[in-house]
């Protein structure tokens, strides 16, 4: 196995880290979920920085962001599979 | 010669076998180890810190503590103030105190305070001798105790005798994939052979506060957790609140890492305490274990040269700090081993880095292996390398304010 560019912390996760520097769009990243090792292929449809996170599948305003199998908030506007998560789309649910 | 470490768990199997780990290290006159040999001359008050620092000028190898804070404190302001400077004090990498305060009667609060561990402590007052006589006596005493403790002798101790303390900073998606599980790593392996830790950041648990709930040993633990953050919350968080915290935290370093909302900064966060290690009390600011040797959580902020100094007056004396943006912060008499898994980070500012995680993320490394290399640091750490924030001359000592003086 080469050296992953998105890890995957849990099978529940519905989003990825990016871990590698300078991902452009169009990479077909390999994906690793530390959990269990499994991995899996996923293009990038932006370029993402490093540590920003990435839709596993589409997700639209309203759906419960999952990382760490835990909710840590909810979508706000929507992000297609292989786009960007980040403030612009995803919010807190606290406040 | 290696000592052997008997495990304080009851069955099970040990992930880590301390056995032998030893490290070589001043054993203070209460038992505690500590691995800085510091003489320290400690401000009671903001005025007297030009002392402070003309006798440490004057006599080497001694230590200034100035800080900001002392005068017209009252209450529970006042409480953790003398808690922090007598706690420093007493930390078991301070082998002798040289106190100086405005007036006596503080003063005296400090330096028998700080007595109590046995340690050597003179103090001094400024009132009716002037900084000129105070700087003249305070550093003959000062001389006396540089003579004295250069001559004390390092023993070899159990690694597991160390008290060490965590807290991130500038964190990112990273440290929660890499650095904070490394640290949380090594809490899984030594906690169960009789070391002592700490991690707090009241703020930074906002999110996950129903998982740390749960990570208590005892139901009493887990009361006194909840009652600390739901404090917190109400005089904090909702008395100041404007709109949201959005614009805070996560903070905007953090943002730019890829971190998006505070429960996911909190869950990385609580990383830091492993898979198995669970917290056997919740502490007040800069308040030292009470119930023995293991995990405990303590109510501080989650700025990172505050938070160090209250783990380091509850007398921790190493401090492991996962790092993903790149926070710089080190403390004077606590070593500060910063981890960070990172690569922009250490491609761009190596020199604030002590451990090298990075490995995790390029899966060439396992959590397991970067645990390993942390308690190696420590060990090295304990002997004497000096870590990258002492190098680079990091000696934040910060002392946490409640509310304004009257």
């Amino acid at each position: 196995m080469g050296i992953p560019q998105l890890l995957v912390h849990d099978t529940k996760d519905n989003v990825g880290v990016v871990v590698v520097e300078g991902l452009t769009a169009g990479t077909e990243m390999l994906c690793v979920v530390t959990h269990d090792n499994t991995d899996f292929k996923l293009v990038a449809e932006q370029d993402i920085p490093i540590g920003h996170k990435v839709a596993l599948g589409d997700l639209t305003a309203g759906d419960t962001v999952i990382k760490y199998g835990e909710d840590i908030g909810k979508m706000v506007g929507e992000a297609k599979k292989g786009h960007h998560v980040h403030t612009h789309n995803l919010k807190t649910k606290r406040w | 010669m290696s000592i052997p470490i008997t495990s304080k768990q009851s069955g099970g199997d040990l992930m880590f076998d301390a056995t032998g780990t030893t490290v070589q290290a001043w054993r203070r006159e209460n038992g505690r180890v500590g691995v800085r040999n510091h003489v320290a001359i400690l401000p009671v008050d903001d005025i007297s810190n030009a002392c402070v620092e003309a006798v440490a000028n004057n006599v080497k190898g001694t230590l200034a503590l100035p800080h900001a804070y002392g005068r017209l404190q009252f209450g529970e302001d006042l409480d953790l103030h003398f808690r922090t400077l007598i706690g420093t004090g007493a930390n078991p990498n301070v082998a002798a105190v040289v106190v100086i305060g405005i007036e006596p009667e503080w003063t005296k609060i400090i330096a028998d305070g700080i007595r109590k561990t046995g340690k050597p402590v003179a103090e001094f007052s400024i009132e009716q001798n002037g900084d000129f006589e105070t700087i003249r006596r305070a550093g003959w005493k000062a001389k006396e105790f540089v003579h004295w403790a250069t001559e004390l002798q390092k023993e070899e101790c159990p690694i597991t005798d160390l008290w060490v303390s965590t807290k991130c900073g500038e964190s990112d998606t990273t440290t929660g994939l890499s650095s904070c599980p490394t640290v949380g790593n090594m809490y899984d392996k030594l906690l169960p052979h009789g070391l002592y830790g700490c991690f707090g950041e009241t703020s930074e648990i906002t999110g996950a506060e129903h998982i740390c709930e749960k990570r208590a040993a005892n139901p009493e633990a887990a009361a006194k957790f909840m009652k600390i953050f739901k404090a917190y919350a109400d005089d904090v968080i909702f008395a100041h609140q404007t709109d949201d915290l959005s614009d805070s935290q996560p903070t905007k370093g953090n943002i730019l890492g890829g971190l998006s909302t505070i429960e996911e900064k909190a869950l990385g966060n609580l990383e830091k305490i492993g898979r198995t290690s669970t917290y056997i009390d919740a502490l007040g600011p800069a308040e030292a274990p009470e119930k023995g040797n293991g995990l405990y959580f303590m109510d501080t902020s989650s700025a990172a040269a505050e938070c160090v100094t209250l783990m380091g007056a509850a007398g921790y004396v190493i401090h492991t700090f996962p790092t993903g943006q790149g926070n710089v912060v080190g403390n004077p008499i606590v070593p500060v081993i910063k981890i960070s898994g990172n690569p922009r980070t250490l491609r761009t500012m190596s020199e604030h880095i002590d451990v090298d995680v990075t490995g995790v993320l390029t899966r060439e490394m396992t959590i397991d292996q970067a645990g390993d290399s942390l308690i190696e640091m420590i060990r090295r750490t304990a002997n004497g390398r000096v870590t990258a924030a002492e190098a680079l001359g990091h000696r934040e000592f910060v002392m946490t304010k409640l509310y304004r003086s009257a």
